[in-house]
């Protein structure tokens, strides 16, 4: 009824080649949400601004990021910005899209942790001697991060499972280009995805262990 | 000294300051009743700049608060205001609540930040609560923390904010307490506040706001014995 033998030891043998892979996937991810929690920040900050200069292209850049496919978004910057002369590598590609995306998500969500906090604590932090930007700095920021903790936690790990979309541009060091190119030469689809799908798996549970731990290290209050 | 000189201040078409005339003298307790939207609020606010004012002018120890030329967060240092809502930093333990501001804008060393804020924590009879965040304190607790973290400032004037007004009322004293003794150590204030007991007792002098108009001011045995003005002595007999 089913004639396909499973041949586990030949995938399992690039094993080492697939933790390499996702060592890379790992980093991109982690890379491309520091770079989205700093323009994330940047965006809410300038989508509450008095300027329409400021919010205009803030509220441009988070309509793009949230309504069309992050496949499009890593296509734009690797084969977009190439028509206007604009060479980036797969790698640099992948993290500029995951990045944008991810900025574009997070400014929505820090916008709305923002207008959680009282005007009062700005007031009492002014009230003090502090200028502006310093009581953004050490009274809005830090109260920002903690509720918007958790939907920041989920868009970490859906940045770890965009990053496969690389495949599409050329990448091929990352979990999901090494397990392309491994399927490529064996055909032995189903194992090395299987395995694959596992890792990400794995990925994704360490990295929210991780968060739930610097959570509880950060936010004791 | 505090100078307020024919302020004027709208929200909008609702005018809430309609030429506004106090000088506080230092070392002086004045407390400022009315009903609400008499604009006393509002006055003290403006007398830190958190509010600005549309004409007239304030002046502290001679600098003009709304002139564009005034480094306000430099003026603030010297004026700590406390508000009805206690607006503790939730992140912040009681210590740190206390030392962010010496640390962070007068640039103070750590050590010395703690020093001070240690002892203006044991003042308020918070010297136990150090490591405590302000969300497991009672509202007056906060609301002494608060005084704690203005104070650490060494502000030279201080104006409270119907600092007692969101408290439950067996927490009210505790709070009272600690501004009578600021009061007795001789620290300039600005109080308003809906404790005619305490306005009695401490203030130096009493205003009596109405309407965006400070419509009668006096020695608070004049105020709460032989008010001259029709409107205070409505208000003092719906108080009491």
């Amino acid at each position: 009824m089913f004639d396909y033998t499973f041949q586990w030891r030949q995938a399992l043998r690039a094993l080492p080649q697939m933790l390499d892979g996702a060592l890379v996937t790992l980093q991109i991810a982690v890379l491309s949400m520091l770079i989205g929690v700093t323009c994330a920040v940047l965006l809410a900050v300038a989508r509450n601004a008095s300027s329409a200069w400021l919010r205009a292209p803030a509220t441009a850049w988070v309509e793009v990021a949230r309504n069309t496919p992050a496949l499009f978004q890593i296509y734009m910057a690797h084969f977009g910005l190439g028509s206007f002369g604009i060479h980036l590598s797969p790698y640099v590609a992948l993290l500029a899209g995951i990045s944008f995306n991810n900025a574009g998500y997070l400014s929505e969500t820090f916008r709305g942790a923002l207008r959680a906090i009282p005007a009062t604590q700005v007031r009492a932090g002014r009230s003090l001697g502090m200028g502006q930007a310093q009581a953004f700095r050490l009274i809005v920021l830090p109260q920002m991060f903690r509720i918007a903790f958790l939907p920041t936690t989920n868009q970490m790990v859906w940045a770890i499972l965009m990053t496969s979309l690389g495949v599409t541009v050329g990448m091929n060091t990352d979990l999901a280009g090494v397990t392309q190119d491994l399927n490529a030469r064996s055909f032995r689809t189903f194992e090395f995805f299987a395995i694959a799908a596992v890792l990400y798996y794995i990925i994704a549970k360490v990295v929210m262990l991780g968060a739930r731990l610097l959570a509880w290290r950060l936010f004791r209050y | 000294m505090i100078e307020i000189e024919n302020v004027h201040k709208s929200f909008g078409n609702l005018e809430v300051l309609k030429g506004i005339d106090l000088t506080v003298q230092k070392g002086e307790v004045v407390s400022v009743i009315g009903g609400s939207g008499s604009g006393k609020s509002t006055l003290l606010t403006c007398i830190n700049s958190l509010e600005k004012i549309d004409s007239g002018r304030i002046l502290v120890d001679g600098t003009e608060v709304h002139a564009k030329s005034t480094d306000l967060n430099k003026l603030r240092r010297k004026i700590g205001i406390v508000f009805q809502q206690f607006n503790a930093f939730p992140h912040l333990t009681v210590l740190e609540n206390v030392t962010l501001a010496p640390r962070k804008v007068k640039g103070m060393a750590r050590q010395e930040a703690e020093e001070i804020a240690v002892r203006q924590l044991t003042h308020v009879g918070l010297g136990d609560k150090l490591g405590v965040y302000p969300g497991r304190l009672s509202g007056g607790q906060q609301q002494r923390m608060a005084i704690a973290r203005a104070l650490a400032m060494s502000p030279e004037y201080m104006l409270f904010d119907e600092v007692t007004s969101a408290l439950d009322p067996q927490l009210v004293g505790e709070v009272l307490d600690t501004l009578k003794m600021l009061a007795n150590e001789g620290m300039t204030m600005i109080c308003v506040t809906h404790e005619m007991g305490f306005a009695r007792d401490v203030s130096n002098r009493v205003a009596f706001f109405h309407k965006g108009v400070m419509a009668e001011i006096g020695p608070p045995e004049q105020i709460f014995g032989a008010a001259q003005h029709p409107e205070t002595q409505k208000f003092l007999s719906s108080v009491r």
